[in-house]
């Protein structure tokens, strides 16, 4: 008789149990701004970061020690955080939001949930990397690069343009990564400065020419570093990554810059708006402020290998330096039309 | 002599008197809807989604040449992985249920072992190690080798369970053994190959890291480029609906292999153990040599290819604190999670065992909607119906609790009505007739017979959110971390180095539950067969 008296006792524990542990959760987060270890403080800078946690978790930490200002971030996917953001709403906890991609800021302010940025960091990047109704700040930039196999292909066989790509020399020898957010900006801007006919006879090319599809940047810099494939269309800090994961002597793959002007040489941003739930809170424009300031930038250059945005902060050792990169013709405010790039990649079998 | 309907013996009028009770008890029906409704959130936020879109912008998406196309895709994959887990999974289950290969008990662990396994991480271990490994048939490689436990599991259960009577009897009539096997005792283990083979389709249907990974054109992977391009949450939506029309599908498909069968023993008498096959010469040689295989495969590749990874990185640092609280933390809400599904679960899979009717069949199905969906799907339905009915729970535990009990309540109805199922309900019934309580009548007997069952159930459950993520990361307290978040938090920039410790310690942990789930599983022992003849 002992044993369905304890079933039923655990059940019934479990019961009673159950709300009570969601009363402390509920406790946990009622205002959105209290951590499980720390108690309530209304001043706290929420954060949803689309940047993961072991690159800007330690520079968090270094801003909450300089300025007392505590941050809670929420990691996550930049294009699935900016999805739970437009379906939160005016509800939402967050304060900022940081995101990976000029595309994601350019939908929550196309969504009218970002706040206009306070003027002491509106202006202050180059007016190509933000927004130009003041609604996000680019923070840092990311180039797109072509990495190549070092072993089967020179340095100087390495194309120039990325209309060589479609050249029968590369077939079946170029990885892109047509859902990941970087090419398709790439490729609106490739619209935004060359045209739409120009944008698809290339896409058609490269589908003609047996073009490699990867998931992630990161693929197929491994691909590249394998000799799976010989050239690969990447961002640049992913090739510094490896490099410093496995040491750059053990670097097959190496990256080049294609020449000023071609459109493989956009330079996309990292970048933050304010929420405009959060419009009136100080503490999220000082998160920006603190940001943009050299040491922050410093920072960035040193640990994520990004181009710092601040034009008196230098750039990685032995990288090309950013106002040399003239990309495509294309501020990355305009590149909004990310549907059409879908729809785009969609008709020439990319997505 | 025992009788059971299944078998060609059954007298016919011992099935007339527990079938007449045709309709479930209103409370148990009432519990039931309440899981029903709860499992309905991720879809009525589709619908609540899609109602806003239009009709032209509906038929737009679903006109696309690819929206053909990748349903394609997405049934080819379901049909080759169920039916290759099927062909694999039952065969397996017998050797180490029905025969005296060595070391049963291990085995048995270490084929639930890759329950452990996210399949984002086997997809990723294989391509470290086979960078040419890619297309359908890796995706459908790596998904056979993740979900083969949830055949093996349960059927290996069901076979050691079985009535021996019947196959004997099989064979005392002129049958072959194989023949005898096939016709007494495989009807017996069916419904619970069937269940793990649904839960094995459900999960192909929504998985997300192995088509991703190997570059297969599956309805997820549009799903969340749809999202990720363009936050367009309409053709995701519209594209989800359908994913869900699906998944009723294939709980529809499964209930028809089900049947109408009764599946408890009838008669007097207790019943015997099953007997041991006895594997000799060869034939032992050859069935080591494929548990060899197959554990080499599911856990070996991705386990030596984290280490392999850890090793190749310059540095790597292990912080112990953060991967002792991340954990925890996963422990922790999985169980919650776990409890949660186990609750929700039994009305809905007492009376899909007891009852046969259009309300039972709805509430079932119904229940099932969650499984079929992709993570991002579930959790975004989750950030809408907080925010809109409970805004205070947002991004507590309790919420992320909540979505895995959505998300996995199939798994844990799948065990609760199999296992239910097996007991007779004439034992309840006299326990009822002796002057229980329904309650009481139901913890003197059919809970004591089927709590390992669904005890198992909640297992697996466990087991599968302390992998889960896209859900994890929406709806976890701001601040928290799990084993799944920090893995992922550490791919994304590409520190695989640094990923692999949180890859093994998910694995590791994870061991414990697949361990218990596996004894659950097969918790008798067989007798030898001498003592039998």
């Amino acid at each position: 008789m002992s044993r369905p008296v304890r079933f039923t006792a655990a059940i019934a524990a479990a019961v009673i149990a159950l709300p009570i542990l969601a009363a402390c959760g509920t406790d946990d987060g009622a205002d959105g701004s209290t951590t499980p270890t720390a108690g309530p403080s209304g001043d706290a800078v929420v954060v949803y970061s689309g940047r993961s946690e072991s690159l800007v978790g330690p520079l968090f930490a270094e801003f909450t020690a300089q300025t007392g200002i505590e941050v809670q971030a929420r990691y996550g996917d930049t294009a699935e955080l900016a999805a739970q953001l437009i379906e939160e709403g005016d509800r939402t906890p967050a304060s900022v939001f940081f995101a990976q991609d000029a595309g994601a800021l350019g939908a929550i302010a196309a969504a009218g949930l970002f706040a206009p940025l306070p003027e002491s960091v509106a202006t202050t990047v180059p007016v190509n990397y933000r927004a130009t109704d003041g609604t996000w700040t680019g923070i840092t930039g990311r180039a797109r690069v072509i990495a190549y196999d070092a072993e089967q292909v020179s340095a100087d066989q390495v194309p120039t343009s990325v209309f060589e790509l479609t050249d029968p020399t590369w077939k079946g020898q170029v990885g892109i990564a047509p859902t990941n957010a970087s090419f398709q900006s790439f490729v609106t801007a490739m619209r935004v400065a060359q045209g739409d006919e120009i944008t698809r006879a290339w896409l058609e090319g490269l589908v003609a020419n047996d073009v490699q599809e990867f998931e992630k940047n990161g693929l197929i810099l491994d691909a590249v570093d394998t000799g799976q494939v010989q050239l690969g269309l990447i961002n640049h800090y992913y090739w510094y990554e490896k490099a410093e994961e496995v040491g750059a002597d053990a670097m097959r793959a190496q990256i080049a810059f294609t020449a000023p002007g071609d459109p493989g040489t956009l330079v996309n941003v990292a970048g933050v708006g304010i929420m405009a739930t959060a419009a009136n809170q100080p503490n999220a424009a000082a998160f920006i402020e603190w940001l943009l300031t050299p040491r922050t930038q410093e920072w960035f250059v040193a640990n994520t290998f990004e181009y710092p945005l601040l034009p008196e902060v230098a750039a990685v050792d032995g990288i090309p330096p950013l106002d040399t990169l003239r990309g495509p013709d294309a501020p990355l405010a305009e590149l909004a039309d990310l549907p059409g790039t879908l729809l785009m990649l969609e008709e020439v079998g990319l997505l | 002599m025992s009788i059971l309907e299944t078998s060609p013996l059954t007298g016919e009028a011992g099935s007339q008197r527990v079938r007449e009770r045709r309709q479930a008890p209103v409370l148990l029906l009432i519990l039931g809807s309440v899981t029903a409704a709860v499992a309905l959130v991720p879809l009525v936020y589709l619908i609540v989604r899609v109602w806003g879109a239009g009709i032209d912008r509906i038929i737009d998406v679903l006109w696309r040449a690819r929206t053909a196309e990748t349903i394609g895709t997405s049934i080819a994959l379901v049909v080759v992985v169920t039916g290759l887990c099927l062909v694999i999974g039952i065969p397996t289950a017998w050797l180490v249920s029905r025969t005296n290969i060595p070391l049963r008990k291990t085995w048995v662990v270490l084929l639930a072992l890759p329950l452990a396994v996210p399949s984002y991480v086997a997809a990723y271990a294989w391509i470290a190690q086979f960078p040419w490994f890619s297309g359908f048939w890796a995706a459908v490689t790596v998904l056979v080798l993740v979900s083969t436990p949830y055949i093996v599991l349960p059927t290996a259960a069901a076979f050691r369970s079985a009535d021996p009577a019947l196959e004997e009897v099989a064979r005392s009539l002129g049958r072959s053994p194989l023949r005898a096997f096939l016709g007494a005792t495989m009807p017996q283990a069916w419904p619970a190959a069937a269940a793990g083979a649904l839960l094995v389709a459900l999960y192909t249907l929504s998985d997300f890291g192995a088509v991703a990974l190997f570059r297969v054109d599956a309805f997820t992977r549009v799903i969340y480029a749809s999202y990720r391009g363009s936050f367009d949450r309409v053709g995701a939506a519209v594209l989800a609906l359908l994913l869900v029309a699906l998944a009723a599908l294939l709980v529809l498909a499964e209930r028809r292999t089900r049947g109408a069968r009764r599946r408890w023993r009838s008669a007097s008498g207790t019943q015997r153990q099953a007997v041991v096959v006895p594997l000799t010469g060869p034939l032992r040689v050859l069935s080591i040599c494929w548990l060899t295989a197959l554990t080499i495969l599911a856990l070996g590749v991705p386990i030596g290819s984290l280490i392999n990874l850890m090793t190749r990185a310059r540095a790597v640092n292990i912080d112990v604190n953060t991967l002792l609280t991340a954990a925890l933390t996963s422990g922790w809400v999985s169980f919650m999670g776990a409890i949660l599904a186990v609750l929700l679960a039994l009305p809905v899979g007492i009376i899909a065992a007891r009852y046969r009717s259009r309300s039972v069949h709805t509430i079932e199905t119904l229940s099932y909607t969650g499984h079929a969906l992709p993570g991002v799907v579930v959790g975004l339905s989750l950030v809408f119906f907080t925010l809109s009915v409970v805004p205070v729970a947002y991004q507590t535990v309790f919420t992320l609790a909540f979505a895995y009990a959505v998300l996995f309540l199939p798994k844990s109805i799948g065990a609760t009505r199999s296992s239910t199922a097996t007991v007779s309900p004439i034992l309840e019934q006299t326990a009822r007739t002796l002057g229980r309580g329904p309650l009481t009548a139901w913890a003197a007997t059919t809970a004591r017979l089927s709590a390992p069952g669904i005890a198992a159930g909640g297992l697996l459950v466990l087991l599968t959110a302390m992998k889960e993520l896209p859900a994890t990361l929406m709806l976890r307290p701001t601040g928290w971390d799990t084993l799944a978040t920090e893995m992922w938090s550490r791919t994304e920039i590409a520190a695989y180095g640094e990923a692999a410790p949180y890859a093994i310690a998910l694995i590791a942990i994870a061991a414990l539950p697949a361990w218990l789930l596996s004894r659950a599983m097969t918790a008798t022992e067989p007798v030898a067969m001498s003592a039998n003849r």
